[in-house]
C-alpha cells in the first residue's frame, strides 16, 4: 500500500518537473534579486522589511498558482485522457490515487519553496550583510505557507476529483481570496442575526482560513510567534487537509469513468 | 475454475437534463469464460462490448449483477495483479518513455524490483519495442503505442488478459505479430479475453465467442461448433465437364469451372457420390465440409434480433 | 464491495472528523492570536499606499477596512481596553478608500473625539476627518451636524459648532433642526436642552448601533445631571429656609412637594450625603455624569447599558 501511494506520489514529481514547473523558481530568482538590488542601492531603512514581505508574499503566490493550476488537473486530466484505465487495472485502490497525488503536488511544492526558501535568504543577506535570531520568524513564516500549500492542494485535487479544469480552477482561486478574508468573513457574520448568522458563521469557519497561517507581516516585523500558535496552525491544516482530502476519496471512489 | 464468471452484469445509463431517461448499455450478462482459451467478445462498435470490460475493470460500477474474476469477487484489487488490460485507444503519460512507463506500472503491479528489469526488456523485445524504449511517449505512433498497450498489460505475467481491440491501428504484419502473442500466451497456459469487431481475427483465433448487440448477449458457443453446425453440407469438385446421371440425381446443382464441376451434396450423400464417380472413372479432386463463416453465422444473430426487435413493438 | 465500503466509511468519517476539528481548532486559535489582522492592517496605515494596494477594488476594501473598525472598537470595547489608538487610522483608510462612507464619518465623529476611555482622544483628527467628508460630499447635511457635534461635545467651542450648524442647514433637504441647533449655539450652548436636542438627533439619525448606545448613556447623563442640579438647588432652599441641611431627601421633597424622592433613570433613588451633596446610587452605571459622584471617585471602565 505505501509503497504504491509512493510510486504514484513519485511520479506525479516527475510529471511536474518534467511540465518544466520549476522553471518557475527563475522568474522568482529575478524578481527577488532586482528587489533586492533596487533596496539596497536606495538604502531606506526599510530593506529587510521589503525583502522580507515581497520575497514571502511571491513564495506564497507563486506556490499558490503552481499549487491550483497542477492540482486542478491532477485526476480530471487523467480521466480525461484515459490514462487512468491502466493504473486501475492494476492492484491500485482509488483512494491510494488520490493520496499519492496529493503528496506528489505537495512534495513539488515544498521542493519549490525549500529553493526560493534559498533564495530568500540570499537577497535577505545582501540587503542586511548580516542575519540575526529574529530571522527564524522567516522559518516559521515558510513553514505556514508550505501548510497553506497542503490545504490548497488537497482542495484543488477535491475540485479536480469531480469539476472540469475551468471551474476547478475558478472554485480554487474563489476560495483562496475568500479564505484570505476569512477573519473579516467572520466579523460580518457575527454583526448578522439569526438564520443567516447561523449559515454566514458556518461558511466563515468552513472556508480554508488563510489569514490565520499568514504570518508574513509578523515575519518582516521580526515578531514572536508562540508555539502554542505553531502546533495549533499546523493541527489545523492538517485536519482541514485530510477533510478535503477525504472529500476527494469520497467522490472518486463513486465515479465512473467514461 | 473458470477464468471468469459474469453473473447478471448490467449497466443503466440516466440521460437527459434531469438525467431521467434511462438508456440501458448492458442487459444484465451471464458468462462464463473457461481457464486456458481465447475468448472473443464480438459485436459492432457500441454495443456494449467496452462497458462490459470496464465494468469487469472496476472502472465503471454496474447497476446490478456481479461478477468472479480467477475466483474472487471481480471488485477484490488484489486480484488486479494477476490480470491485465489494454484498453481500447490506449493513452499513457506522454512525459515518460517507453522502459519508464513499464517500470511505473511495474512498481503498481506489485513486480519485485529484482525481476522488474529483466521482465521490461523481454517485454520490450516481445513486443518489438526495445529499440525506443528511451523515446518519449508522446513521439510514438499509434502502432507503437498499441505495442507499448499491450507490453504493460503482460508485463507482470497475469494468468488472465484483457484486450479491447487489440489489433486496431496495427499494420497487417503488427496484427500477425499480435495475433501469434495471443497464440503463445494460451501455450503459456494464460486465458485471453478480448473484444473486437473483425471476424477474421476471431475466427482465427478464439476457442469461444460470445455476440453481443445493443447490450444483449445474442450468441454463444465454440467457434467450431457455430461455423459447422448449420449446413451438413459438402462440396464436391471433380475433373472433368461431364455430369453423371447419378450425381444430377444427388444435386441438382452443379456448376461447371473451366474443366472442373462443382457440386453440392448433404453430408449423408457423401458415399453414395464418391461410389457414382469411382464408378464412372471420373477423378476425384476435393471433398470439402462446408463451413459457414463466422461472419454469416454473425450477420444472421444480428438480423434475427432486429427482426424480433421490428416485431416485439 | 467491502474493500469499497471500508473505504468510503473511513473517508466519511474523515471528512467529518477534519471538518470538526478544523473549526474548533480555528476558534481556538482566534483567542490565543493577537488581533493580527487590525495590526497587519495597520503596518501600512497610509492610505495612499492601501489604495494602490487594492487594485482597484477600493469600494470592497473600504466594507472590509469598515467591517474590521467595527469589529476593531466592539472587541475593544469588550475588553473594556481603554485605549484606541488604532481607531483614527482605520477610519482614515476607509474614507480614503470610499469618501462616500458616511457612517464611517459618524462613528470618527462620536469615538474619535472623545477622551480615553470613552473615545480615542483625538479630537483634532476627527475634525479633519469630518472636514474631509464635507468636502468629498458637499450636500450631505449630516456631516455638518457631525463636524458640528465635535465642536461641541468636546471642544466645547459653541460659536464654531453654531457657524457649522448654520451652514449645514443652508444644504438643500437639511433637517429644519440644523437650523434650531445654530440659533441655540448663540445663546444657550451650554444648557441641557441644547445637550439633549444634540444627543436625541445623533441617537435618531444614526442606524449603527454602537453610535446609538453612545447617545443614548449621554442622554440619561444628561437626565442624571440635570437632576442632582435640580436637587441641589432645592437643598439650597431648604437650607436657607430652615437653616439646616435636610437629613433625608424626604424632607427635601416634602418641601418642595414633590409626591416622592426622584429616581434616576435606572430607577434608583438618590442618595444624599452627610455633607449635603447628591450622590448617584450607582454611579458606575452613568458613564457620562459630571454630577453626583463621590467625591473620590474614579471611574470603571466603560460599559453600555442596552436600551431598556
Amino acid at each position: 500500500m505505501n509503497a504504491r501511494i509512493g510510486h504514484i506520489a513519485s511520479n506525479t514529481f516527475r510529471e511536474a518537473v518534467r511540465d518544466r514547473v520549476l522553471y518557475n523558481l527563475i522568474a522568482f530568482a529575478l524578481l527577488l534579486s532586482g528587489a533586492a538590488i533596487l533596496v539596497g542601492q536606495i538604502s531606506i531603512d526599510i530593506e529587510r522589511l521589503v525583502v522580507v514581505d515581497l520575497g514571502l508574499t511571491a513564495v506564497s503566490l507563486f506556490g499558490i498558482v503552481i499549487a491550483i493550476f497542477i492540482g486542478i488537473g491532477l485526476v480530471s486530466k487523467e480521466i480525461e485522457k484515459r490514462t487512468l484505465y491502466t493504473v486501475l487495472s492494476r492492484p491500485v485502490r482509488r483512494w491510494e490515487f488520490i493520496v499519492g497525488k496529493f503528496l506528489g503536488l505537495a512534495g513539488t511544492l515544498v521542493v519549490n519553496t525549500f529553493f526560493m526558501a534559498i533564495g530568500v535568504f540570499g537577497a535577505l543577506l545582501y540587503v542586511t550583510h548580516k542575519f540575526s535570531a529574529a530571522d527564524a520568524s522567516i522559518l516559521i513564516a515558510l513553514y505556514f505557507i508550505i501548510l497553506e500549500f497542503l490545504i490548497v492542494c488537497a482542495l484543488a485535487l477535491l475540485f479536480s476529483s469531480f469539476s472540469t479544469p475551468l471551474l476547478s480552477a475558478i472554485f480554487a482561486f474563489s476560495l483562496f481570496v475568500i479564505g484570505s478574508f476569512a477573519e473579516d468573513l467572520r466579523g460580518f457574520a457575527a454583526m448578522t442575526h439569526g438564520f443567516t448568522r447561523w449559515i454566514a458563521t458556518a461558511a466563515a469557519y468552513l472556508v480554508p482560513n488563510f489569514s490565520v497561517l499568514n504570518v508574513i507581516s509578523a515575519a518582516a516585523h521580526e515578531q514572536h510567534l508562540s508555539a502554542q500558535l505553531i502546533l495549533q496552525n499546523t493541527f489545523y491544516a492538517l485536519f482541514y487537509t485530510a477533510m478535503a482530502l477525504c472529500g476527494a476519496v469520497l467522490i472518486f471512489e463513486r465515479r465512473n469513468l467514461k | 475454475m473458470a477464468a471468469i464468471e459474469i453473473l447478471g452484469l448490467e449497466k443503466t445509463y440516466r440521460v437527459g437534463f434531469w438525467r431521467k431517461r434511462p438508456k440501458r448499455a448492458l442487459q444484465p450478462l451471464h458468462l462464463t469464460v473457461e481457464d486456458g482459451e481465447i475468448f472473443g467478445f464480438l459485436g459492432p462498435n457500441g454495443a456494449g462490448k467496452t462497458t462490459t470490460l470496464k465494468m469487469l475493470m472496476g472502472l465503471v460500477f454496474p447497476t446490478a449483477g456481479t461478477a468472479r474474476i480467477l475466483g474472487h469477487e471481480w471488485t477484490d484489487p488484489e486480484v488486479k495483479a494477476q490480470i491485465g488490460f489494454l484498453p481500447e485507444q490506449p493513452y499513457f503519460y506522454d512525459y515518460l518513455t517507453a522502459h519508464e512507463l513499464l517500470d511505473y506500472y511495474g512498481q503498481l503491479s506489485g513486480v519485485p524490483a529484482k525481476d522488474r528489469k529483466r521482465r521490461i526488456e523481454e517485454v520490450l523485445a516481445l513486443v518489438g519495442l526495445t529499440d525506443i524504449k528511451g523515446v518519449q511517449l508522446r513521439k510514438f505512433s499509434k502502432g507503437m503505442l498499441q505495442r507499448a498497450g499491450i507490453a504493460q498489460a503482460i508485463l507482470h505475467n497475469p494468468r488472465l488478459v484483457f484486450f479491447d481491440e487489440p489489433m486496431s491501428g496495427l499494420d497487417p504484419l503488427g496484427r500477425r505479430e499480435v495475433r501469434d502473442l495471443m497464440e503463445q500466451l494460451k501455450h503459456e497456459g494464460k486465458t485471453v479475453f478480448f473484444s473486437t469487431h473483425i471476424l477474421s481475427d476471431a475466427e482465427a483465433l478464439c476457442d469461444r465467442v460470445a455476440i453481443i448487440h445493443q447490450g444483449e448477449l445474442r450468441g454463444v458457443g465454440a467457434v467450431e461448433d457455430l461455423t459447422s453446425s448449420v449446413q451438413g453440407k459438402v462440396e464436391i469438385v471433380w475433373q472433368g465437364t461431364q455430369i453423371p446421371a447419378s450425381m444430377k440425381a444427388l444435386s441438382p446443382d452443379c456448376h461447371i469451372t473451366g474443366d472442373t464441376v462443382r457440386a453440392v451434396i448433404s453430408e449423408s450423400q457423401q458415399d453414395a457420390a464418391i461410389d457414382a464417380l469411382r464408378r464412372e472413372r471420373i477423378r476425384l479432386i476435393a471433398i470439402t465440409p462446408l463451413r459457414t463463416s463466422l461472419e454469416a453465422y454473425f450477420v444472421e444473430k444480428l438480423q434475427s434480433s432486429q427482426k424480433t426487435a421490428g416485431s416485439s413493438t | 464491495m467491502t474493500a469499497r465500503k471500508r473505504t468510503t466509511i473511513v473517508a466519511a468519517l474523515g471528512l467529518v472528523v477534519g471538518m470538526t476539528a478544523s473549526m474548533l481548532l480555528l476558534r481556538h486559535i482566534d483567542q490565543i492570536r493577537p488581533r493580527a489582522t487590525i495590526a497587519d492592517a495597520l503596518y501600512i496605515s497610509s492610505p495612499k499606499i492601501i489604495r494602490r494596494a487594492s487594485l482597484g477594488f477600493d469600494g470592497l476594501m473600504a466594507c472590509i477596512y469598515w467591517t474590521r473598525t467595527v469589529q476593531y472598537f466592539g472587541h475593544r470595547h469588550f475588553l473594556r481596553s481603554g485605549s484606541y489608538n488604532e481607531l483614527a487610522p482605520l477610519l482614515e483608510i476607509t474614507t480614503a478608500l470610499d469618501p462616500h462612507m458616511i457612517p464611517a464619518y459618524q462613528f470618527g465623529a462620536s469615538f474619535l473625539a472623545p477622551r480615553p476611555p470613552n473615545g480615542a482622544g483625538e479630537p483634532v483628527r476627527a475634525i479633519e476627518l469630518m472636514k474631509y467628508g464635507i468636502e468629498h460630499n458637499p450636500d450631505n447635511w449630516r456631516l455638518y451636524y457631525d463636524l458640528g457635534f465635535v465642536y461641541y461635545t468636546e471642544l466645547k467651542d459653541y460659536k464654531r459648532a453654531g457657524e457649522v450648524f448654520e451652514e449645514g442647514s443652508k444644504v438643500p433637504d437639511a433637517h429644519p433642526f440644523l437650523k434650531i441647533l445654530a440659533a441655540q449655539m448663540a445663546e444657550h450652548g451650554a444648557d441641557y436642552s441644547t445637550a439633549r436636542m444634540l444627543w436625541t438627533a445623533t441617537y435618531e439619525s444614526s442606524h449603527e448601533s454602537n453610535i446609538r448606545q453612545n447617545a443614548l448613556e449621554h442622554l440619561r447623563a444628561i437626565r442624571v445631571d440635570e437632576d442632582v442640579t435640580m436637587l441641589q438647588a432645592a437643598i439650597e432652599r431648604f437650607r436657607q429656609n430652615n437653616g439646616r441641611l435636610p437629613t433625608s431627601l424626604w424632607e427635601v421633597a416634602a418641601a418642595e412637594h414633590l409626591r416622592g424622592i426622584p429616581l434616576d433613570p435606572d430607577g434608583n433613588p438618590y442618595e444624599l450625603s452627610l455633607d449635603g451633596q447628591v450622590l448617584v446610587a450607582k454611579p458606575d452605571d452613568f458613564p457620562f455624569i459630571t454630577k453626583g459622584l463621590p467625591p473620590d471617585y474614579k471611574p470603571a471602565p466603560p460599559k453600555f447599558h442596552s436600551p431598556s
